[in-house]
């Protein structure tokens, strides 16, 4: 594959000069686009041309959270780029581009910026130190006489600048640095700043491409139908009629539960669908209804395994003054991008090329391999811009489609699922049961908390580990990290595997657990008599950064100040994915429907990279987050979910969209994520306001009243 | 043959007159600028302008679009100098963008209609065209910049 990498010297911090780092920069010949001869391309992460343009080569999904400008922003930093001169382009599949956190080239779990926080600034700045050499070369001077800054070297004695584009070729000969120093924050220039978004433009005009827009010669669209009893298999099909509509090609037999109709353009192959008979065998699971779920999780849930323990729980609330028991439930979740999922794949004799916005490469070109029996470097990953991810499409299942249905047909196959496809085939967010138990002295100090969750684990479909242990830490996310100080404490978990296939959701464990204890915290504070925020507070005296956001959020909503008949607010906190959010949400119910009017965040992810980009994501998180709180539900039954599209499983409107306030903490805090942290506070944020306003407490997503 | 206009060019089309708009504009015509969402008019990811009022493509049969005129973002403007595209580009507003095209012929739509809408006028107009990503505030704050730089092509 031609990686190379570099020595690794030891980090040593040095005074005056920021942090000298010795690295390891891959480098990549496996490059999509040829590049040119002429071209500077000293490493995976950036190509300078000779007219001066730099191209970051960016290695995570594009899917909304603006990784195509953050990762070029950690380079052109370092690089001492004008930043008017950067575009960004996808990288192929590649080991050059695996990201540190997860070991893999995948984007998720908000790790983008903090996994390639050290290796693309070092990649910036190795480049910079070549072209500092090449002008020093060719003017005759020492590099120390000459600074690099906006796109040029200048020698400063002289006046004398070459832009880099001129320094190019020279630069590509000069030997890599062994290591390299990296600014401190405090030096930087373009870090922290609210930098336009570089895939704006072409998503204003309708050529930014998704998968679903790609078009090949010869291609065929499919479209695939799967039992629609989750576990089940097909037994047999009849297509006759299926076949009989103008413009399919083919009607053939896909994995072991699906039938697929080809056809030279999409909308005959969906016609023809319709038409189809097939015989599916239910494997014993047409018969599964959310209650039966809902049951199972409750059986199951005061046996869990301890994931956490401290002090004696039981002993505790034997003798408390006051105790406090309630259960919290919430339902499957699908996704819903706002582009259903979609391939385009190709195989032939040069090997197997796959089309599509994943939020994960090295699965992608592994499930070409697994198909194909090619090796990897004949399995080429074309990302493309995703119609949102959110964890969904981290998944394989649409990319399996497209590539057995290319290698079956010899031709390249283009697989749109239809939306109804996308809700009721997806890997849901977990449905969880949950037993809240506390204890309060007489003066309504917390003296004991329980949390036992039941549920499915995302896990144990991808780990023998997992599924043979019961343990799954997704699941316990958000609830194992309960910060408060609390003396007695316990969190168990039950695994409970229903049919119904699971996955990453926004801000995973997080998404239910945090709006489980923070509500069940509302229903403490309120039981102690205490105000929600103040008794946070106390708890958390312990924690900086739980405290600096909860004060700022509270502060700017005007936490305690009065509100107009009708309205209540309530707060929640939560840490997730290496950064803090706080948010305070302002509710009204109008006609028996929660309105939520507006929401104060405060975030804490460290090292700010792009604040404009963190604000467009909290806004983000928070709606994700809303559309779980008011709207959210996949139900079960005969064996199947009973939503399809958004008529049944409806999305918040822009008239639904609360005014939102983002303040973001100002730190120098390595950086956290900024994708889901916006998430998890806002279930809890919404239900502890409408608590407020009703006196009866949520304990069950979506809110009904 | 079915004729239309789009983007101000006459088609001509061997197509099943049952087929939606947006598959001939997607498939036949190669305008993937217009996006699938739901199929069912629920989402308005696939919002075009018939003789300039936003209508859902994916409902729409060639056949009842039969000489009339059809723009979609591609024809909106040659390089986004369109009102709307420069305030989405002011406000950075797209996130994953998917739903973008469709918000943005909606506003479109909306301001040629009426070029200077309140904030209820933007509810009205805009809550059926869905963003999964959270750019509404966005999409409202530009809709209102768009109005005060006028709206002179729609």
């Amino acid at each position: 594959m031609g990686i190379t990498r570099r020595g690794f010297l030891q980090a040593s911090a040095l005074t005056g000069g920021g942090l000298l780092i010795g690295f390891q920069i891959p480098t990549i010949e496996a490059r999509t686009a040829p590049v040119a001869e002429d071209a500077f391309a000293p490493n995976a992460w950036v190509r300078i041309d000779p007219d001066g343009t730099i191209t970051a080569v960016v290695g995570s999904s594009e899917m909304g959270q603006g990784v195509m400008t953050a990762i070029p922003m950690l380079l052109a930093e370092e690089l001492e780029a004008d930043w008017s001169r950067i575009q960004a382009e996808f990288a192929p599949a590649d080991a050059a581009y695996t990201n540190p956190i997860i070991g893999q080239q995948l984007t998720g779990g908000s790790t983008a910026v903090r996994g390639y926080w050290t290796s693309v600034r070092e990649a910036g700045a190795a480049a910079r130190m070549m072209l500092l050499a090449a002008a020093a070369q060719r003017w005759g001077v020492s590099e120390n006489a000459c600074v690099a800054t906006q796109g040029e070297v200048i020698h400063e004695a002289s006046g004398r600048r070459l832009g880099y584009g001129e320094l190019a070729s020279d630069a590509a000969k000069q030997p890599v640095p062994e290591s390299v120093f990296l600014k401190e924050s405090d030096e930087f220039n373009l870090l922290g700043t609210a930098q336009k978004r570089l895939d704006t433009p072409q998503k204003c005009n309708g050529r930014a491409l998704f998968a679903q827009d790609i078009q090949r010669p010869n291609m065929l669209n499919a479209v695939v139908q799967r039992c629609p009893v989750f576990g089940g298999t097909r037994k047999g099909f009849d297509a006759e009629s299926a076949r009989q509509i103008k413009g399919v090609v083919d009607v053939v037999p896909l994995h072991e539960d699906a039938v697929a109709v080809l056809a030279e353009t999409w909308w005959p192959a969906e016609q023809a669908r319709k038409q189809l008979t097939i015989d599916w065998d239910f494997a014993g699971h047409g018969d599964l209804s959310s209650a039966d779920i809902s049951r199972q999780f409750e059986q199951a849930v005061d046996s869990g395994q301890s994931v956490r323990t401290e002090g004696d729980v039981s002993a505790v609330l034997k003798d408390a003054a006051k105790t406090l028991d309630a259960t919290y439930e919430v339902p499957y979740l699908a996704h819903a991008c706002m582009e259903p999922m979609s391939c385009v794949a190709e195989v032939s004799d040069d090997g197997c090329d796959i089309w599509v916005g994943t939020q994960a490469q090295t699965r992608t070109q592994e499930t070409g391999m697994e198909i194909t029996g090619l090796p990897r470097e004949q399995v080429r990953v074309h990302t493309q811009f995703l119609g949102g991810g959110f964890g969904r499409r981290s998944e394989q299942d649409f990319v399996r489609d497209a590539v057995a249905l290319a290698k079956q047909t010899g031709r390249p196959v283009k697989v749109i699922w239809s939306r109804e496809d996308d809700i009721r085939h997806d890997y849901y967010r977990p449905a969880t049961l949950n037993r809240l138990t506390a204890a309060l002295d007489a003066d309504g100090k917390p003296l004991a908390w329980r949390h036992r969750i039941a549920g499915s684990s995302i896990r144990a479909r991808f780990s023998s580990e997992v599924r043979e242990s019961g343990m799954d830490g997704s699941s316990v996310e958000g609830a194992k990290n309960l910060p408060y100080a609390i003396d007695a404490l316990e969190v168990t978990y039950a695994m409970v595997n229903p049919p119904v296939p699971v996955g990453y959701w926004r801000s995973v464990g997080s998404s239910q657990n945090a709006f489980v204890t923070e509500a069940f915290f509302d229903e403490l504070a309120q039981a102690a008599g205490r105000d929600p925020l103040e008794l946070r507070l106390e708890l958390l005296a312990e924690q900086p950064r739980h405290l600096g956001v909860l004060k700022l959020a509270a502060e700017k909503a005007g936490w305690g100040e009065p509100l107009p008949e009708g309205r209540a607010r309530g707060i929640a906190v939560a840490e997730s994915f290496g950064s803090y959010c706080a948010q305070v949400a302002e509710v009204e119910i109008e006609d028996d429907q929660v309105k939520v009017k507006r929401v104060v965040c405060a975030i804490d992810c460290g090292q700010i990279v792009n604040p404009s980009i963190i604000e467009a994501q909290m806004e983000g998180g928070i709606l994700y987050g809303l559309n779980a709180t008011l709207n959210g539900e996949i139900s079960i039954k005969d064996g199947r979910v009973e939503q399809g599209n958004f008529d049944d499983y409806p999305l918040l409107g822009i008239s639904e969209m609360p005014a939102v306030e983002v303040h973001i903490v100002d730190s120098d805090a390595s950086p956290g994520g900024v994708g889901e942290p916006g998430t998890p506070p806002i279930a809890p944020a919404v239900a502890n306001a409408v608590f407020a306003l009703t006196g009866k407490p949520v304990r069950r997503l979506p809110i009904r009243l | 043959m079915i004729r239309l206009t789009v983007n101000g060019q006459q088609q001509a089309l061997d197509v099943d007159p049952q087929t939606p708009l947006l598959w001939v504009l997607r498939d036949h015509l190669g305008l993937t600028g217009t996006k699938f969402g739901c199929g069912i008019a629920q989402c308005g990811a696939c919002t075009v302008h018939l003789d300039g009022v936003a209508t859902r493509s994916c409902v729409t049969p060639v056949s009842a679009v039969e000489g009339r005129a059809v723009t979609t973002i591609e024809g909106l403007s040659t390089d986004a100098e369109h009102p709307v595209q420069q305030a989405w580009i002011d406000l950075d507003v797209p996130q994953c963008g998917f739903c973008q095209s469709g918000q943005i012929m909606a506003a479109a739509s909306l301001l040629a209609e009426n070029p200077t809408p309140n904030d209820a006028d933007i509810d009205q107009a805009m809550s059926g065209t869905l963003c999964r990503c959270g750019t509404y505030n966005r999409v409202r704050a530009a809709i209102k910049r768009a109005a005060e730089t006028g709206t002179e092509e729609a």
